[in-house]
């Protein structure tokens, strides 16, 4: 059991990496949240090897790195991967597209979640820019989702 | 598609639902935001998580650390000697400007001792390295490579060659975390060093644009006065540049102008800073008459 969640984990630790990653500004602003999209994936595709408690580990973790309050990107991260679980028999028969689009609502609901706190917590970022990692995310889905397969082929 | 392979248990009896364990893990993330947030009993756990994040970040600088070693050392000599040219003439003019201070520094001494004041001045100065991590697109804030054993503490003045660049918001073991003078909840007392008029630059999330928002349409400011720290607030020592005024808007029918200025510091391409110490004066007398300004607040993040 241990071994076969070892490309789980491998690819939460590089989408992790990724989203701390320097960009230029212009890329960085919508850079996608990789580290949701990939725990997202492994909630659909395996829902009780990859479950809440990687979503709530893998939020604790962007909490630590990004520097805001313990608990926001665990909570947002927790609540789309409760849906997805919910959902995951039906969105893995959904055509790719269809797919693509759950995941851009799963991903608008966890901006919402950081927006909410980040107001309640008195550090609002209001600008309109912050919602575009939800399209990009969406966007890449297919990426993501072809490039993962070649984990999940392995767990 | 669906495959079991990775779940050995059996298909029954699964233990809690999916909404149930959410409700528990929610529960503990409300109660993590309630006690970093309002309560600050995370400083021990957020300083550990620090510490716990610090390869990752020395995995995510490495490239661009490795790529700027790699440029150092394949300098062309061209570039080196055209660089070292520079620097001399920077060091003679600065050398000149020295010569002149050493003088100025013991009249001030003088001065002050007559006026029984002690500025605070800098102490000790240790440069850091700013790590490239990316946080947030839209707060200016950045992670560098000295952490508390080092003697850094929330609230401390980071400084660059040019000017002010921001202060320290959290100490961690082996980084820290600062905010830059130009991210939107930072707010820096500074007054113009023509005249001393005192006001505070906000930071507007523009890497090159600070705001005065608190001045009347009829003050005393112009397009390329230098805006010095005052040094109240207590956070900043007084007399460090943060920005020069860029450009003034009178609006008629307002009372405050828009003011924008430009940072002294060169906050986007710095890779070094300077974390500063400052030697604290001691309290001015009770008998001294309160000067009728009120003091300007800090915006501490």
């Amino acid at each position: 059991m241990a071994l076969h969640r070892m490309p789980m984990l491998i690819s939460v630790v590089i989408a992790l990496i990724l989203s701390v990653l320097p960009l230029p500004y212009w890329v960085s602003v919508g850079r996608p949240d990789f580290l949701v999209v990939v725990v997202l994936y492994w909630a659909i595709m395996s829902p009780r090897a990859g479950g809440l408690l990687l979503a709530f580990l893998a939020g604790l973790a962007l909490d630590a790195f990004k520097g805001v309050v313990l608990g926001q990107h665990a909570l947002a991260l927790t609540l789309v991967s409760a849906i997805a679980i919910k959902m995951h028999l039906r969105i893995r028969v959904f055509p790719i597209l269809h797919q693509a689009l759950t995941i851009f609502m799963l991903l608008v609901i966890y901006q919402f979640v950081l927006y909410w706190i980040d107001g309640a917590s008195g550090h609002p970022v209001t600008t309109a820019w912050r919602w575009l990692p939800a399209f990009t995310g969406a966007a890449l889905w297919p990426v993501f989702a072809g490039l993962l397969g070649f984990a999940y082929q392995r767990t | 598609m669906v495959s079991f392979r990775t779940d050995t248990r059996p298909i029954l009896g699964r233990g809690p639902s999916v909404l149930l364990r959410f409700v528990f893990y929610a529960l503990i993330c409300f109660g993590l935001m309630w006690l970093d947030e309002r309560r600050h009993y995370l400083e021990k756990v957020r300083f550990g998580l620090s510490a716990a994040a610090y390869p990752v970040q020395v995995l995510v600088n490495s490239p661009g650390a490795a790529w700027s070693w790699m440029s150092e050392s394949f300098a062309t000599r061209d570039r080196l000697s055209h660089e070292n040219e520079q620097l001399r003439e920077r060091l003679r003019d600065a050398d000149l400007r020295l010569m002149r201070l050493d003088a100025l520094e013991q009249e001030n001494v003088r001065l002050r001792n007559m006026r029984e004041a002690t500025a605070n001045i800098a102490e000790r100065v240790v440069v850091a390295e700013i790590l490239r991590v990316d946080l947030n697109p839209f707060r200016h804030r950045v992670i560098i490579n000295k952490g508390a054993p080092d003697g850094v503490f929330a609230g401390q003045p980071i400084l660059d060659a040019r000017g002010v660049f921001g202060q320290i918001t959290r100490a961690g073991a082996f980084t820290s975390e600062a905010i830059l003078i130009s991210d939107t909840e930072h707010a820096i007392p500074v007054q113009v060093n023509r005249n001393g008029l005192r006001t505070i630059a906000v930071g507007i999330g523009d890497l090159s644009k600070l705001s005065l928002p608190f001045l009347p349409t009829n003050a005393d400011i112009r397009e390329g006065d230098l805006l010095v720290t005052s040094g109240l607030g207590g956070v900043f020592p007084s007399g460090y540049p943060v920005a020069t005024v860029k450009a003034l808007k009178n609006e008629p029918g307002q009372t405050l102008a828009e003011i924008t200025a430009e940072p002294a510091a060169t906050l986007d391409r710095d890779r070094e800073v300077l974390l500063v110490w400052v030697k604290t004066p001691p309290p001015e007398p009770e008998a001294a008459p309160a000067p009728p300004a009120p003091a300007a607040p800090e915006k501490t993040p």
